[in-house]
C-alpha cells in the first residue's frame, strides 16, 4: 500500500500544472481567479487548446482521439484544471455524450460526433429532466412517435442547463408509452435544436445568471438515425451515461482553490482590529475544511484506483460517497468565500454594469463573485442526484437496506 | 499509488482474522474483563507465537520487520475484537520509544524480550497536570553516578499496571512546558521508590498512576533532547489507534445494520424507514472517510518531513475522532434501548472509541493546532 504518487505521476502533474500556466488565455485567467464563471466563449476557447493538444476527450478510448491515461492521470489531470481555475470541459460533450456513444453510438454517429464533440464544435446539452420527472426520472412524459424515418417530439423539458448556447441536445423520450415498465418504453435521441418546434426560455435561478433553461417540443421531426441505441432501450444508455466513470464528480479541485482564495482575501480585510487571516474562528475554520478535503483526496484515490482494478468497467457504488462529501465541501468553501467577503460581497453590482462603466468600482474586484457562487452551489447537493438519492444509492448498493 | 496489499499482509491479516474470530467472541471478551489483570496472558503468547508482538521489531532483534502498515492492518482487526491486551502500551508506544532512543545493546535486550512475549513495556509521559501538552514534564531526574533518580508523578499511563519495563520521561534541565531539558529512561517495574495504582479506563482497558520517589533510572536516548522521540511516539500512537477506531467502526456498522434489517415495529423492519436509512448512509460516509483518514497516518508514521509528518497525522487525528464519535454515537441511537445497555456489545465499541479519542490529544486539541499552522 503506497498512497504518494509515483514519481512518474509527479511528472504527468507537472507536465499539466506548465501546460495550463502556458495556455491559458490570461484574461479567462484573470475571470476564473476572481472568482467568475467562465463566458461561453471563454469554454469553447479553452476545451479547443485542451483538444488540440489531444487532452479534450480525456476519458475517451485512444481510438476514439481520447490520450490513453491511466484512472489516476485522468483524476490529477481533472484536479489541476479545475485548481488553476481553468474552465471545465464541457462535461455534456465529454464525459456523458462521448462514452454513450462510443459504447452505443453507430459508426455514422461516432464519426460525425465524436471529433465535433471533443473540439465543441456542438455544444451538448442534456435533455433529462422534466417538470414531473426530477428524481424520479423514469416517470418522464416527453413522446416522440415514429413516422416514416423520422421520430415526432413533443414535451418539455426543465433545468436544461446551458441550452441557450447549445447546438445540440441529448433527450430521454417516450416511444412506448404501454410498455408493461415505465423504464422500457424510452429512448435515447439526438436533437438538433435548430430543428423548427424548439423553443428555449431561461431560467434565472437565486445567484441572478441565466444557467438554466425550460426547452419546449412541438412537433419537432428528428430523424430516426438520430436513435442511440435501439427504441425503447434508453434507459440502459441513460443508466450506463449517470453510472459511467465519476472521477472528477467529487470536484475537489474547485473546492481547493476556494480555500486558497479565502485565505488569500483574509489577509486583506480585517476584523477586531486585525487581519482577518489571524482571526482564530477563521483559522479553525480552515483547518477544519483542509481536514475534510484531505480525507475526501484519499477517498477519491481509493475509489479512482478500484475503478481502474475493475477494468473501469464497474462503477463503485462508493462514488456516493464522493458525490456527496464533495457537494458538502464545495457549499462549505463557498460559504467561507463568502464570509470573507462579508458585507462587500453584498452589493448585486454586476447588474449596475453598464451605468458604473466610468465610474470606480464600489466594491473591490474580489468581492462580486463571491455571493454567486456561494448561490448557485446550493444546487450542487441537487443536480446529479440528490444528495439524497445518493444515501438511498448506498443504502441499496451498500448497506442491502 | 498503490492500495493492495502485500502477500505477508493478507497472510497476516487471515490469521489475526482467524485467532480472534476464535478466541474474541463478546462473552469471552466479557469474562476477561472481569479478571484482575483485565486481559489473557494465554492470548499475549499466542501474539507472540503468532509474531505479532515482533510485528514492527526489526529482524535483527527477533522481529519481523514490518511498517506501519502491517501495524494498521492488525490494529484494525484488534478494534473489531475490542482486543484488551497491552499491544499498544507495549508494542506500539514503548517498543517505538526503544527502537528510537535506545542505544544497541539497549534495543538488542529490550526489543527481543519484547518481540520474544517476554518483557511488557508501557510508555510513561502524561502527568496529572499536563493534560495533552507533549513539553508539560515536572518529574525530575538527576544523575547519580551513571544513572539517575528520578522524582515525581505519571498519570494515565496504559497498561502501566503490568509492564515490566516502563519508558518513563523527566526533566534534566528546563523548566515546565520547555521543549529542551526533557529525557526518557528506563525503570524496572520492580524499581524500589516505583509505586503503581493499577485502575481500568471507561472501556475496560487497563492504566496506572505512577509515583516516583528517588527511584533507579538508566537514560534512553540522549539527554535533554527527547521531545522529537516523545512525538514520533505518540504520532505511531495517534496511528495505531486510528487503525483500531476503523476496526471498531466497522464492527459497529455491521451490528447496526443487522439490527436495522431484523428489529421489527410497526409491522416492519426498523431499516424500512428513509430517516434511518439516510442515518446509515451518513454513518458509512463518515466510516469511508475516517478510513481514509487512518491510512493517511500509517503512511506518515515514516515520513521524514517532520512538519508534513506532524501536520497529517494531526489531521488524521482530527479526522477519525469525528468520524468514530459520529459513527459510535449513531450506533447507540440506532439500536434504541438495548444499545444503551452494559450487556450489548455497541456500548462497548462506544466507550473503546470515546477513550481513544481522548489519548494523545482530542480533535479539540489537535484542530488546534492546525489553526496554528494555517497559512
Amino acid at each position: 500500500m503506497e498512497l504518494r504518487f509515483t514519481p512518474e505521476e509527479v511528472a504527468f502533474r507537472e507536465e499539466v500544472r506548465a501546460f495550463i500556466r502556458d495556455k491559458l488565455p490570461a484574461d479567462t485567467r484573470e475571470r476564473m481567479r476572481l472568482g467568475h464563471k467562465p463566458t461561453k466563449q471563454d469554454t469553447i476557447t479553452w476545451q479547443r487548446i485542451l483538444n488540440a493538444k489531444g487532452w479534450a476527450a480525456y476519458s475517451w478510448p485512444k481510438e476514439h482521439g481520447g490520450p490513453g491515461w491511466s484512472a489516476i492521470q485522468r483524476m490529477i489531470f481533472l484536479e489541476e484544471n479545475l485548481m488553476a481555475p481553468a474552465p471545465e470541459l464541457l462535461s455534456f460533450n465529454i464525459t456523458m455524450l462521448g462514452p454513450v456513444l462510443v459504447e452505443f453510438g453507430t459508426e455514422a454517429q461516432k464519426r460525425h460526433f465524436l471529433p465535433r464533440a471533443a473540439n465543441l464544435d456542438d455544444w451538448w446539452c442534456q435533455g433529462f429532466s422534466e417538470p414531473g420527472a426530477g428524481s424520479d426520472l423514469a416517470s418522464l412524459r416527453t413522446a416522440a412517435v415514429r413516422e416514416g424515418d423520422h421520430y415526432v417530439v413533443n414535451g418539455q423539458k426543465i433545468w436544461t442547463s446551458t441550452a441557450h448556447n447549445a447546438d445540440w441536445c441529448f433527450c430521454l423520450v417516450r416511444t412506448d408509452p404501454r410498455a408493461a415498465k415505465r423504464q422500457e418504453g424510452i429512448s435515447f435521441l439526438l436533437i438538433d435544436l435548430r430543428t423548427p418546434g424548439i423553443e428555449v426560455r431561461p431560467i434565472i435561478s437565486i445567484d441572478g445568471s441565466h444557467h438554466l433553461n425550460e426547452v419546449f417540443f412541438t412537433d419537432v421531426r428528428v430523424p430516426a438515425e438520430n436513435l442511440v441505441g435501439e427504441e425503447n432501450r434508453g434507459w440502459s444508455v441513460a443508466k450506463y451515461l449517470l453510472g459511467n466513470e465519476r472521477t472528477g464528480i467529487a470536484r475537489l479541485g474547485t473546492s481547493k482553490a476556494a480555500v486558497r482564495r479565502a485565505k488569500e482575501v483574509a489577509r486583506e480585510v480585517r476584523t477586531r482590529g486585525r487581519p482577518l487571516i489571524e482571526d482564530r474562528g477563521f483559522r479553525t475554520r480552515v483547518a477544519q475544511l483542509e481536514v475534510d478535503m484531505k480525507a475526501l483526496e484519499i477517498t477519491q484515490l481509493r475509489v479512482v484506483s478500484a475503478f481502474a482494478k475493475s477494468g473501469g468497467k464497474k462503477p463503485d457504488p462508493l462514488s456516493s460517497v464522493l458525490k456527496i462529501k464533495g457537494t458538502e465541501l464545495l457549499q462549505a468553501s463557498s460559504e467561507l468565500v463568502m464570509d470573507v467577503g462579508g458585507p462587500l460581497a453584498m452589493p448585486a453590482w454586476q447588474q449596475e454594469l453598464a451605468a458604473l462603466a466610468n465610474e470606480p468600482a464600489p466594491v473591490p474586484d474580489w468581492a462580486p463573485a463571491m455571493a454567486p457562487a456561494y448561490l448557485m452551489l446550493r444546487a450542487a447537493s441537487i443536480y446529479g442526484g440528490t444528495n439524497e438519492i445518493q444515501k438511498n444509492i448506498l443504502n441499496k448498493a451498500v448497506l442491502g437496506l | 499509488m498503490d492500495f493492495d496489499l502485500t502477500d505477508d499482509q493478507r497472510l497476516l491479516t487471515d490469521s489475526v482474522t482467524r485467532l480472534l474470530a476464535d478466541q474474541y467472541g463478546f462473552e469471552q471478551r466479557k469474562s476477561l474483563l472481569k479478571t484482575p489483570m483485565g486481559w489473557s496472558e494465554r492470548l499475549w503468547s499466542q501474539y507472540a507465537e503468532l509474531g505479532l508482538l515482533g510485528l514492527p521489531v526489526p529482524e535483527e532483534y527477533g522481529g519481523f520487520g514490518g511498517g506501519p502498515v502491517d501495524v494498521m492492518l492488525l490494529m484494525q482487526a484488534f478494534g473489531r475484537h475490542l482486543v484488551l491486551e497491552p499491544y499498544l502500551a507495549s508494542v506500539v508506544l514503548g517498543g517505538t520509544a526503544v527502537r528510537l532512543a535506545g542505544d544497541d545493546a539497549q534495543r538488542e535486550e529490550i526489543l527481543s524480550g519484547l518481540a520474544a512475549g517476554e518483557t511488557k513495556l508501557a510508555f510513561a509521559h502524561g502527568e496529572r497536570q499536563s493534560r495533552y501538552d507533549l513539553t508539560d514534564v515536572l518529574t525530575t531526574a538527576t544523575p547519580d553516578g551513571g544513572a539517575y533518580r528520578l522524582e515525581g508523578a505519571k498519570s494515565v499511563v496504559l497498561h502501566g499496571d503490568c509492564a515490566d519495563r516502563l519508558v518513563v520521561s523527566a526533566r534534566t534541565a528546563g523548566g515546565r512546558d520547555e521543549a529542551e531539558g526533557i529525557s526518557l529512561f528506563l525503570v524496572d517495574a520492580e524499581a524500589p521508590g516505583l509505586a503503581r495504582r493499577g485502575y481500568a479506563l471507561r472501556d475496560g482497558t487497563r492504566a496506572a498512576e505512577l509515583s516516583l520517589s528517588n527511584v533507579p533510572a538508566t537514560l534512553l536516548g540522549e539527554r535533554d533532547a527527547a521531545l522529537p522521540v516523545i512525538e514520533r511516539v505518540v504520532e505511531a500512537g495517534i496511528a495505531a489507534t486510528a487503525a483500531e477506531v476503523i476496526g471498531a467502526m466497522e464492527a459497529m456498522q455491521a451490528m447496526t445494520l443487522d439490527y436495522l434489517k431484523t428489529r421489527q415495529q410497526f409491522g416492519r423492519p426498523i431499516g424500512d424507514n428513509q430517516a434511518l436509512q439516510h442515518r446509515a448512509a451518513e454513518m458509512l460516509v463518515a466510516m469511508e472517510q475516517g478510513r481514509s483518514m487512518a491510512m493517511l497516518a500509517a503512511m506518515m508514521v515514516e515520513e521524514p518531513d517532520a512538519g508534513e509528518r506532524a501536520r497529517n497525522i494531526a489531521r488524521a487525528k482530527v479526522g477519525v475522532g469525528q468520524a468514530g464519535r459520529f459513527v459510535s454515537q449513531n450506533a447507540v441511537q440506532l439500536h434504541g434501548g438495548i444499545g444503551m445497555t452494559e450487556e450489548y456489545a455497541i456500548g462497548h465499541f462506544f466507550r473503546r472509541v470515546m477513550v481513544i479519542e481522548h489519548l494523545f490529544g482530542d480533535t479539540a486539541y489537535h484542530l488546534d493546532r492546525l489553526a496554528d499552522e494555517v497559512e
